[in-house]
């Protein structure tokens, strides 16, 4: 049932194969950093509003960051289906994570691994694909890049928001989303907007300057 | 039909002590306690007896006697303390043991026997293990609790009485034999009533006469245990002298009138048991027995429709020691499983030791089982899926259940208390999520104090300092007023700003206070997708 579902990343979904965002893998989210955490943590939420757009449940693992239930809202999500989980000891983080990797009755895992190796990325990816439970592993301030076995590996900043018209104000939230690396697709980067319950693209500031330019003359 | 085994300790404390001293065992010993300025025997072992010295003499009075008696002080409570533990060992034989007094115990044998062999190899193999042990028992079995304790007491050779039995093998025994209080033992006696079959035969009426006392009326009291003499009770409920009359106690040896005994644990309405034949100190042994109890216990709460909320597995070990490990449940569960997981975590902390001789399974909570239509659910059960329920089952086990949370909203505007923690899974919003105002994905567990720089009153500010970096603001939006609740707390409002900062990243600050006041300060609270 999940193979079936779609999720609209918009121009993204062009670099993985068959076009379609891989559900039922793990994807890795590099943070080096607070902010990117909660980018990357905004990012996922997009992706899980319309997971979770049939039901489903999601387990969110954490270890440092400290979720906000009330912001998922906005993201179209209702937080009482969510199970949060407080962890400090890496290890019963991991096993966490492994378990419920392992439970069919979840739509997705999120999960914060600040460590992790080839054998147990190796480890959650098979239980990933035996489930067909999509994770989304945070990998906040990773002591190095090492190869893992998960699918994707994304690294996400946010990037200044534009309000339309030059109005004061902040404007939606804006990401630079990058795809470093993909199995079986190409990698990319893109900028991408949350408006109003979907990814939009940005235009690239090029051609944005582009259009002002003719404008001008 | 009932059975009852009644044990006897002629020498619980000194056998007691021998165990601990072997070197005592060769010796005449008498325990002691001060009693009205002298040193009163309490116990005394078989060597001392031989002496002719018995519990109830004066110390000193002993050691004329024999001067080369060993005195060692008596311990308060000790025999309770003791008979308490052996009662709980002895859960291996029948699950409904009591003690009876200071020196014996009860087991209620029926339907137990069989699984031994019959009552010979029970009562056998109860003697061999205590014998083995050290204790010196008498164990008798019969139909009445009366009758047993008869036979225990004062039985010639005969320990195991027959089904309907009891009222022959009563006949020649002393009258003590029937627990009767001192005042009535004496005095039939006194009338040369010595035996059982002098008196039993009597008129009801008649020996209502004579022996039950009219001004202490008749008490029941079944659930009570009266010591030997059937005289003081030394329990904390012990105000009064309950009397069981002698009518009373020739119903209950013949088995005419019911008589309860109060077990030590009173048992589990959910319970199996599994005997081993050889001790098992293996971790697969001990999944094995569990499995095999699981599916037991599971079968008969399907046919019922229950599921277990709460089980424990007791390990009785063959040193007398007792491990045990218990899981809990958020929903009702028969899922065999489900539960041998759970179990399969706990598994590496019972310490089999020199072996396990008995494992115990209870399912001390049970509650009605909701089977839901799973296939239905299949597909987006969302949280009433059973696979998930049982997913934190197995995470609450292993990291606690205080980790696991689920949030509701609540109706307050200060965010830390607009959201509230759920109690269950099942448990609904009373309340909808507030959409009006940007609230950051992150929260931090307690606002920080930063350095700010702000222009004129009621403007974001231009810049702040977090954890030494300076940020400097771009954007902006605000703010918004979130007054302190007074009638939970005191306190200033917050003025909450949504700011980005040149590297895009946005975050939630916020004034304490006004800015007129002297004493304003700055906090961030929040970072935003």
């Amino acid at each position: 049932m999940h193979a079936q579902q779609l999720i609209d990343i918009g121009t993204i979904n062009h670099s993985f194969p068959n076009s379609q965002f891989p559900l039922g893998v793990n994807h890795e989210f590099i943070c080096n950093s607070k902010e990117s955490l909660a980018a990357s943590s905004g990012f996922i939420a997009g992706i899980l509003s319309s997971m979770l757009q049939k039901g489903g449940a999601v387990v969110w693992i954490s270890s440092s960051q400290i979720i906000f239930p009330p912001a998922l809202v906005s993201f179209g999500i209702d937080p009482s289906q969510l199970i949060f989980i407080h962890l400090r000891n890496q290890k019963e983080i991991n096993w966490t994570i492994e378990e419920a990797l392992k439970c069919e009755g979840l739509a997705a895992v999120v999960g914060e691994l600040s460590f992790v190796d080839l054998t147990i990325s190796r480890r959650l990816q098979l239980a990933a694909e035996q489930s067909r439970v999509t994770g989304f592993l945070l990998r906040h301030q990773p002591k190095q890049m090492n190869i893992t076995a998960f699918t994707c590996r994304w690294q996400i900043q946010s990037v200044q928001s534009e309000t339309t018209d030059g109005l004061p104000g902040i404007g939606f939230p804006r990401w630079q989303v990058e795809l470093l690396k993909v199995r079986n697709g190409k990698p990319g980067s893109w900028q991408l907007e949350w408006v109003l319950g979907k990814f939009k693209p940005v235009a690239s500031k090029s051609s944005l300057h582009n259009k002002e330019h003719k404008q001008a003359v | 039909m009932k059975r009852f085994v009644a044990i006897w300790f002629p020498f619980l404390k000194t056998d007691w002590l021998s165990i601990r001293q072997p070197s005592l065992r060769e010796l005449p010993f008498v325990l002691v306690a001060p009693d009205h300025g002298r040193m009163l025997i309490t116990a005394a072992n078989e060597k001392a007896m031989t002496q002719s010295i018995h519990a109830g003499m004066v110390a000193a009075d002993a050691k004329a006697m024999y001067p080369l008696l060993t005195v060692i002080d008596d311990q308060s409570g000790l025999s309770e303390r003791l008979l308490k533990r052996i009662a709980e060992w002895c859960i291996r034989f029948s699950p409904c043991v009591a003690v009876d007094g200071d020196d014996g115990l009860f087991l209620d044998a029926t339907g137990c026997t069989h699984l031994w062999g019959g009552d010979e190899e029970y009562v056998k193999d109860i003697i061999t293990r205590f014998n083995k042990y050290g204790y010196t028992v008498r164990v008798a079995i019969a139909d009445t609790i009366g009758a047993a304790w008869a036979i225990s007491r004062f039985g010639k050779d005969d320990f195991i009485i027959e089904p309907g039995q009891q009222s022959t093998a009563l006949l020649y025994l002393p009258a003590a034999a029937l627990r009767l209080d001192d005042d009535t033992t004496d005095r039939l006696n006194k009338l040369g009533l010595r035996q059982v079959k002098d008196f039993i035969g009597m008129p009801k009426s008649a020996l209502r006469r004579r022996f039950v006392k009219s001004e202490s009326p008749e008490v029941r009291k079944p659930e009570r245990n009266f010591n030997r003499k059937g005289a003081k009770v030394q329990r904390e409920f012990s105000t009064f002298n309950f009397q069981f009359s002698i009518l009373t106690r020739i119903n209950q040896a013949l088995g005419l009138e019911e008589e309860f005994i109060q077990p030590v644990h009173p048992p589990v309405p959910y319970e199996e048991r599994l005997p081993c034949m050889e001790p098992i100190v293996t971790a697969t042994g001990i999944e094995i027995a569990l499995q095999r109890l699981l599916e037991t216990l599971c079968k008969r709460l399907q046919q019922e429709g229950k599921g277990i909320r709460t089980a424990v597995l007791k390990c009785y070990r063959v040193d007398g020691k007792i491990e045990q490990v218990e899981i809990g449940t958020i929903r009702a569960s028969h899922h065999v499983e489900h539960l041998f997981r759970l179990f399969e975590l706990k598994i590496s902390s019972i310490e089999p030791a020199l072996g396990i001789e008995l494992f115990i399974l209870e399912a001390t909570k049970v509650e009605e089982h909701v089977s839901l239509q799973s296939t239905i659910w299949k597909s987006n059960g969302g949280l009433q899926d059973e696979k998930i329920s049982e997913l934190l089952d197995r995470l609450s086990n292993k990291i606690g259940a205080s980790a696991i949370h689920r949030y509701l909203p609540n109706e307050h505007y200060w965010p830390e208390r607009s959201v509230k923690a759920a109690d269950s899974l099942d448990e609904e919003a009373t309340t909808t999520w507030k959409l009006d105002r940007p609230r950051p994905l992150q929260l931090l567990a307690r606002p920080e104090m930063i350095e700010v720089m702000a222009p004129i009153p009621d403007y974001p500010p231009m810049n702040f300092r977090y954890k030494g970096k300076l940020h400097t603001i771009i954007k902006a939006d605000g703010p918004e007023r979130i007054e302190q609740e007074w009638w939970i707390e005191q306190g200033q409002h917050r003025d909450y700003y949504y700011v980005e900062d040149e590297e895009g990243c946005r975050y939630w600050l916020f004034r304490l206070g006004h800015y007129e006041d002297a004493e304003y300060r700055w906090f961030i609270h929040g970072v935003f997708v």
